[in-house]
């Protein structure tokens, strides 16, 4: 007697108990924490909050943990549990000029109002495994110094008072409300601000690739490094019947402004262009691809030629998501046998009447 | 060969009003105006960057003028002004009275899908559903462009350049199109290669009397295929008039300069 | 019977974590509106706005919200991957409704008020009432023959659907026949093309002129669309190259039946197999009725 194969519940439950186990690992190793995610793996919890949409390091650190050190996974833990949360309204836009510096520099100017603040930074580290790091051991205290300006202006700012970079709002920023890519949904050609949504919560590996891809002559946009910045800002909320923006709290974030050259076209003069990009926490990787992606995006607005993979809008949008790629890559996974009963038949079908056109004489 | 232009009764089937188009400040055409009568077949030559190919958009709806107009007169008699149709109207035109030849056969074919499916394709988009009879026509039109029928089944990148521009003009003939707008059809091929298609495209224009506006830098080709000729220069044109009387006796010095720069025999 | 028929007799209390169904109220009424569009225009995609839902892009998101959109306390789902109601994804879920919801289930076709699946139309006919709830992968039955949402919208606008035709001829001049066998294109009410979701041609004739209401939903592609009872669904072909839907040599080795969907079983690693029917329901139901199959048990 032949009895179906049964996909079962318990074979799901048993499962997702083995999975808990490997997760603890060796029980005599000590558990780690949450908190230890959160304060000693803070790029890896500032990723998952940036492209999970969510500023929360204990759930992200949380996440991290449920997720084994995956992080799309952990990204798409956070992603759900966001799906539940009310919404109150949107907080006033951060004044990033306003930012208490971490770290701040420039590639374009050597000296600039604010100064260069290297702050806390792999550059210039050699990168040689530390085995010290192997044992417990307590850094030596960092150097002392006069304490970081608030309101170093933005380089980009700079430029504008000369008028050699294009205004900020230069026809891309919307008349409207700026629209949000988690209550609407998509279309093309989609509008700056949407395209800056979508890229700031999307894949920091694929942006990566692409941006890079625009340094290698695919799409080509000039971009130095005009500054990064790094610090934290004061997020305010204004209550209806309040009348007046109240501040809810401080987040920490990482704002990239690539400058780009433009030759200029019949009704604009030369001037240099911007890319922007932005991440929560310390992203600057992530920035940077970003405001990279960003100004090649914004070739149309330039006259320029669209040719190449970083330039097409639906390209990127639509396939920088990495909780949408992900879940639609491992879908294949899932069973699929009757999709591919039906090609299987189909299959057969033709390679029979393969065989008969062409040894008609083994046919008969 | 007659010119159909002098059937004056009848009621053109173009007529362009002072048509512009620009690009910044760049003039890309200016002021063009003509007409074209059923069966006719018009020339437009000039240099590169002349406004010629700027003019062959505009005309055949590709892109917007910035002023003036295009009217074209429907099966039913009917006066349409181009631009101020809605766009499925505009496409169905497209699909059903018109057709475009591009100087790049790639630019007009399916290069992934047989020579058939090709040919078939603007049959099957204005509504045959009959297998058989969109093969058979599909078969007609590759013999009438001299395309082995044999390779029906094959996809054009593995044809010749010469046999895929073929392709792409029995492709854009198979609806039945009464305007063909064509862009410089012989542009890429070498000159073996175009003699022969010339004088195919020439029996194929006769036989179907298709109205042509043929976009081309080459004063042979203009005199091979064209009624009438409209001389382009820095975006307006300069001359016109029936094609022997403009090429031997060329009034505007611009379109001497043409004539007498090209290698007589 | 199953684990899932003993689990799905008790009705588990609702988790009261969360809103009903998951899904906040203000999120079920975007959705609500979109169906309404979806059933209004049959066959036309409409967009809206997916959530993230905690199961991955690609696993159902887009049945789930919809079905969570139509879900009331009263209602009896029932949840069916490649026709089966204990396909691992179809067990989750069910569950997840069971938690979230609270709601009655069942495996029997007949029963349900609601139906989610996956790749499959039941055997047994829909009725007048029932909801059937499509999970969609890729919504635009264009997109391989134009990757451009741009474009695809024009030609949808436009009815410029020569392009699909096109394929249907490739598929013949090469094979001699249409070789489509999933996904098989539909045009609705003669109007809009659409894409029957990867359910097998063999249950695209069940769509046309269906008793029940049919939703589509893709979440990763946030798109929503349906067919209304009652609506003319014709599976495109050629006047000369009928469509046809696939047959079996063979009969359910289990009930017998030769009208269902066969899945083929590998029974050992010489070749040996066999074909039992994929709407699980379907053939147990026919066993249940005294109808057997040449490996079943009380059979020979």
């Amino acid at each position: 007697m032949y009895v179906a194969v049964k996909g079962g519940e318990r074979a799901i439950e048993n499962a997702h108990r083995l999975l808990a186990e490997d997760r603890r690992g060796d029980p005599a190793q000590s558990e780690i924490a949450p908190e230890q995610i959160r304060d000693q793996l803070k790029l890896a919890v500032d990723r998952v909050m940036t492209e999970g949409s969510l500023y929360d390091r204990d759930l992200a650190a949380l996440a991290l943990k449920q997720a084994r050190g995956d992080q799309i996974e952990a990204i798409f833990l956070l992603r759900a549990y966001r799906t539940t949360l009310p919404r109150f309204g949107a907080a006033v836009p951060v004044e990033t000029s306003r930012m208490a510096l971490e770290r701040r520099i420039s590639a374009t100017f050597k000296d600039l109002p604010g100064g260069q603040i290297l702050g806390p930074t792999f550059d210039y580290t050699h990168r040689l495994l530390d085995h010290d790091l192997a044992e417990g051991h307590a850094p030596a205290a960092p150097a002392e110094g006069a304490p970081a300006p608030d309101d170093a202006p933005r380089v980009l700012d700079l430029l504008a008072q000369e008028g050699l970079i294009e205004e900020a709002a230069d026809g891309d920023r919307p008349a409207r409300e700026p629209g949000d890519i988690t209550r609407e949904p998509p279309s093309f050609p989609a509008e700056r601000d949407v395209r800056l949504q979508t890229l700031a919560r999307g894949d920091e590996g694929f942006l990566l690739a692409l941006g890079y891809s625009t340094q290698r002559g695919y799409g080509r946009t000039h971009p130095f490094a005009g500054e990064i910045r790094l610090g934290t800002v004061a997020v305010e909320f204004e209550p209806e019947e309040l009348g007046f923006p109240v501040e809810i709290g401080e987040i920490e974030m990482t704002e990239c402004q690539m400058v780009n050259q433009f030759k200029g076209s019949a009704e604009q003069a030369p001037c240099f262009t911007r890319g922007y990009g932005v991440a929560f926490g310390h992203g600057e990787r992530k920035a940077m691809a970003m405001a990279l992606v960003d100004r090649s995006l914004r070739a149309d607005a330039f006259g320029e030629e669209r040719d190449s993979p970083a330039q097409d809008e639906e390209f990127v949008l639509s396939h920088c998501d990495n909780v949408q790629a992900t879940g639609f890559v491992e879908h294949l996974k899932l069973p699929h046998y009757v999709d591919f009963q039906s090609e299987l038949e189909l299959l057969r079908r033709l390679r029979r009447e393969h065989a008969e056109k062409t040894q008609p004489e083994a046919a008969e | 060969m007659t010119s159909s232009s002098e059937d004056l009764d009848a009621q053109p089937l173009l007529a362009v009003e002072d048509l512009a188009k620009r690009y910044g400040r760049h003039m890309g055409c200016e002021a063009v105006s003509f007409r074209l009568w059923p069966g006719e077949v018009l020339g437009v030559v000039g240099e590169s960057g002349s406004g010629k190919t700027t003019l062959l958009n505009c005309v055949a709806g590709r892109l917007t003028p910035d002023a003036g107009r295009v009217l074209y007169s429907d099966r039913l008699g009917a006066v349409r002004d181009l631009h101020g149709i809605a766009e499925p109207e505009r496409r169905m035109l497209m699909r059903t009275d018109w057709a475009f030849v591009h100087q790049n056969p790639r630019d007009g074919l399916r290069m992934g899908v047989s020579a058939g499916a090709n040919v078939g394709e603007p049959l099957m988009a204005v509504g045959a559903r009959n297998y058989g009879a969109i093969r058979s026509a599909a078969g007609d039109w590759l013999a009438k462009t001299e395309i082995d029928v044999g390779r029906i089944d094959d996809p054009p990148r593995t044809f010749s350049g010469g046999m895929q521009q073929r392709l792409q003009i029995a492709r854009s003939l198979a609806a039945g199109p009464r305007l063909v707008f064509m862009d410089e059809p012989t542009g890429g091929l070498d000159v073996s290669v175009q003699a022969r298609l010339l004088d195919l495209l020439r029996g194929l224009v006769t036989e179907l009397k298709l109205a042509v506006i043929v976009v081309t830098h080459d004063l042979a080709v203009a005199r091979l295929l064209s009624h009438r000729l409209l001389v382009m220069r820095g975006g307006r044109v300069v001359e016109t008039g029936l094609t022997d009387q403009v090429l031997d006796d060329p009034q505007h010095p611009y379109t001497q300069l043409l004539v007498s720069s090209v290698l007589q025999p | 019977m199953s684990d899932a028929t003993q689990s799905a007799a008790a009705i588990p209390a609702r988790d009261p974590t969360y809103n009903f169904a998951y899904l906040d109220e203000q999120t079920k009424r975007m959705i609500r509106r979109a169906l309404l569009k979806a059933v209004a225009v049959p066959g036309y995609q409409v967009p809206f706005a997916g959530r993230e839902m905690p199961m991955p892009y690609g696993w159902g998101t887009g049945g789930v919200q919809v079905t969570a959109s139509i879900l009331t306390a009263d209602d009896r789902l029932k949840v069916i991957d490649q026709g089966a109601d204990d396909t691992t994804n179809a067990v989750s879920i069910r569950k997840f409704f069971q938690r979230t919801a609270g709601v009655a289930v069942t495996e029997k076709t007949a029963e349900a008020s609601v139906i989610q699946t996956r790749h499959r139309i039941p055997e047994a006919p829909l009725a007048d009432g029932q909801i059937l709830v499509y999970q969609v992968p890729i919504p635009e039955p264009l997109r391989f023959l134009e990757p451009r949402e741009t474009e695809t919208r024009k030609m949808h606008a436009y009815q410029d659907y020569g392009l699909m035709h096109v394929k249907l001829y490739e598929d013949i001049a090469r094979h001699g026949h249409i070789a489509t066998t999933y996904a098989y294109p539909v045009k609705v009410e003669g109007r809009y093309v659409m894409d029957p979701s990867p359910t097998p041609k063999f249950d695209n004739p069940k769509m046309s002129d269906c008793p029940a209401l049919q939703l589509f939903g893709a979440g990763r592609e946030k798109r929503i669309y349906a067919i209304p009872p009652y609506t003319k669904v014709e599976s495109l072909d050629f006047e000369d190259h009928p469509f046809t839907v696939q047959s079996w040599e063979q009969r359910c080795a289990l009930c017998g039946a030769e009208d269902s969907f066969l899945d083929e079983v590998l029974t050992d690693d010489k070749g040996g197999r066999m074909f039992v029917c994929s709407d699980t329901d379907y053939c147990g139901d026919r066993r249940a009725q005294g109808f057997r199959g040449e490996a079943a048990e009380d059979a020979a």
